[in-house]
């Protein structure tokens, strides 16, 4: 798809070199920020949270937001604060293991199946097509109804219901690199399918295919969040964001911050991760609509 | 109307029956992963092995998988939906009013959902680049980057709690008034509504900008048509062919949201009903309902794929 020739955000901040050497506006470094935030405290939330997750702390439910309970407190009058710290643990860790798995094995497949061609290449696209007919949210549904729902189910589930579109667009992609004279002379020399893909192919599409990483990312926090809030993501003791929401839905005819917050932070993580792409430099994003 | 297209049209629905069995296939095998016995499960711990053999005969449990798969797609290629392991009741019965009550939830939607979002997207790509412009891009981009639930929860909050005018979380079945359906159904619709929208409005502008930079709409401007003519005249009814496929493509994210939205608002739709039969584990049930889905979704994709083929003119 061809982009439209003025990014509008772009337009935004004046640009500078970042160290890299690539143009990255501030409204991209922003996002980049909140992201690398999130994740540091990922890594550190049991360091760093100011009281343990299942202590009952405050003696009203639904707290408001005060000098101790920074973020009030929940449906059991447990520290609010301390509970998404926590959460954070579980929604950026299982989102990124599933992305993980999705944009290897959906990128090694694509690359394959468009070095191979033939049979090999109609079979895994019709495949893969025929799961990608079914709705995501639908997908999680009948497997957690099959085989219940612990974190590694989790993951695979998540992985599997998203290697289709991560498949598509890397095949996409590899076509095109494909038909390059480099391709046809390390062909001619002989080169393994391995060295193709690895040598030829990858180097190639490597930026496009890191920027569709981070939107499969954001896919996936949404859904695995959807999933806890019907109630058939992270189980308890667990809790992500998405299972937050649902624990302290009884608190939103009070417009308690127990409810809101949570969601705050998914959409944090969430518009920061697409803000983040959409002011890469087009020489790394290029093409990264499917 | 020629051959070519008539071919194209019949491949993809040919590829959209492959595509079903398939899903019905991943449907089915994914459901009877179910770790334990569904005959144990249907009598309880305390009934007696010859009952539990009995009732595994009765069931063809004892049958290999592809047999019962085979079994399970004759029964709803002729209307047999099975019976509900909860409560011993034909899944038709079930489903019936309730399918009713998620398509008028998603018509209304719909209803409301495309003007706006054709109206928006395209007004959107008449002024690229100006204020409103960037207003509807972070508004649409802001929309698809959070989970459905934020959304409902939101419009929970802002028209519940604080301006107090539609009634909290609750669905009731006494609509009797025009008034009263205007009340129940503003907040599952709004809610669909951005969520469909978001999406149909970033593919419509993409559509029209796209068409936007073709040298025929260059030499539009360059003889000098204005702005409006230039996108209404010029670049409108090249581009309909992608919205329309955007709008079908759009409306298949209504599967996703209804999920949401009917669990939320209580709404006595079908997609209630499977994340009920998901919590008591009603195996043929979540079939049905997967499977009606799955051919929903499949519908309008295809619709989506079809409608592009027609509507290019080089195939005409």
């Amino acid at each position: 798809m061809k982009r439209p020739p003025a990014n509008t955000i772009a337009v935004l901040g004046t640009k500078f070199r970042g160290r890299v050497g690539y143009r990255v506006n501030p409204v991209g470094l922003i996002g980049l920020a909140i992201i690398v935030a999130w994740t540091v405290v990922a890594l550190t939330a049991p360091l760093i949270i100011p009281h343990s997750v299942g202590e009952i702390v405050d003696f009203d439910y639904f707290g408001p937001m005060s000098r101790t309970l920074w973020l009030g407190s929940d449906y059991l009058g447990r520290d609010m604060l301390s509970r998404i710290l926590m959460g954070a643990r579980y929604t950026v860790g299982i989102s990124l293991a599933a992305v993980a798995i999705a944009c290897t094995c959906g990128v090694v497949l694509g690359m394959t199946a468009a070095v191979t061609g033939g049979w090999v290449d109609t079979i895994l696209s019709r495949l893969l097509d025929a799961l990608n007919s079914i709705p995501s949210k639908l997908f999680g549904l009948v497997v957690v109804a099959a085989v219940g729902s612990s974190i590694p189910v989790l993951i695979l589930t998540l992985s599997v219901i998203y290697i289709p579109g991560a498949y598509r667009f890397a095949r996409a992609l590899a076509v095109n690199v494909n038909t390059m004279d480099f391709v046809l002379v390390a062909r001619i020399r002989g080169e393994s399918l391995f060295y193709l893909i690895r040598a030829e192919i990858l180097p190639n599409i490597l930026g496009p295919v890191l920027a569709d990483f981070g939107l499969r990312f954001v896919f996936i926090v949404l859904l695995l969040s959807g999933l806890s809030f019907l109630g058939l993501g992270v189980q308890p003791p667990y809790a992500d964001w998405g299972a937050l929401v649902r624990e302290n839905i009884g608190g939103l005819p009070y417009g308690a911050p127990a409810v809101i917050v949570p969601s705050l932070a998914i959409a944090s993580l969430t518009i920061s991760v697409n803000l983040f792409i959409d002011n890469l430099p087009a020489k790394i994003r290029d093409k990264e609509e499917h | 109307m020629n051959k070519r297209i008539l071919s194209l049209a019949a491949n993809r629905l040919a590829i959209a029956l492959i595509t079903l069995v398939i899903v019905s296939f991943a449907v089915f095998f994914a459901t009877t992963l179910l770790p334990g016995d569904t005959a144990t499960i249907l009598l309880g711990q305390s009934a007696t092995p010859e009952a539990v053999a009995g009732l595994r005969t009765a069931m063809h449990l004892d049958d290999p998988a592809i047999l019962r798969f085979l079994h399970w797609l004759m029964g709803l290629a002729q209307g047999d939906l099975g019976t509900s392991y909860a409560n011993n009741m034909p899944v038709a019965a079930l489903i019936g009013g309730r399918f009713v009550n998620t398509l008028k939830l998603a018509a209304i939607t719909a209803a409301i959902a495309v003007p706006l979002a054709l109206t928006l997207g395209i007004t959107a790509a008449m002024w690229r680049g100006s204020v409103y412009d960037r207003a509807v891009t972070i508004l649409t981009i802001g929309i698809i980057s959070v989970p459905e639930f934020m959304i409902a929860t939101s419009a929970v909050l802002i028209f519940a709690v604080y301006l107090k005018w539609l009634p909290a979380l609750s669905f009731t079945n006494e609509v009797s008034t025009f008034y009263d359906i205007l009340r129940v159904y503003a907040m599952p619709v709004l809610t669909l509504t951005f969520v469909v929208s978001a999406q149909m409005i970033r593919m419509t502008r993409a559509a029209v900008v796209e068409t936007l930079s073709t040298p025929y709409v260059e030499m539009a401007l360059l003889k000098g048509a204005s702005r409006p003519r230039l996108v209404l005249r010029h670049a409108l009814p090249n581009a309909l062919g992608p919205i329309v496929n955007a709008v079908a493509l759009s409306l298949s994210y209504l599967l996703g949201g209804v999920i949401i939205v009917e669990t939320i608002f209580n709404y006595p739709g079908i997609a209630k009903l499977m994340v009920d039969a998901v919590a008591t584990r009603d195996l043929p049930l979540i079939q049905t309902c997967a499977m009606i889905f799955c051919l929903g979704y499949l519908t309008l994709i295809t619709l989506a794929d079809i409608l592009a083929i027609l509507s290019n003119p080089r195939l005409r």
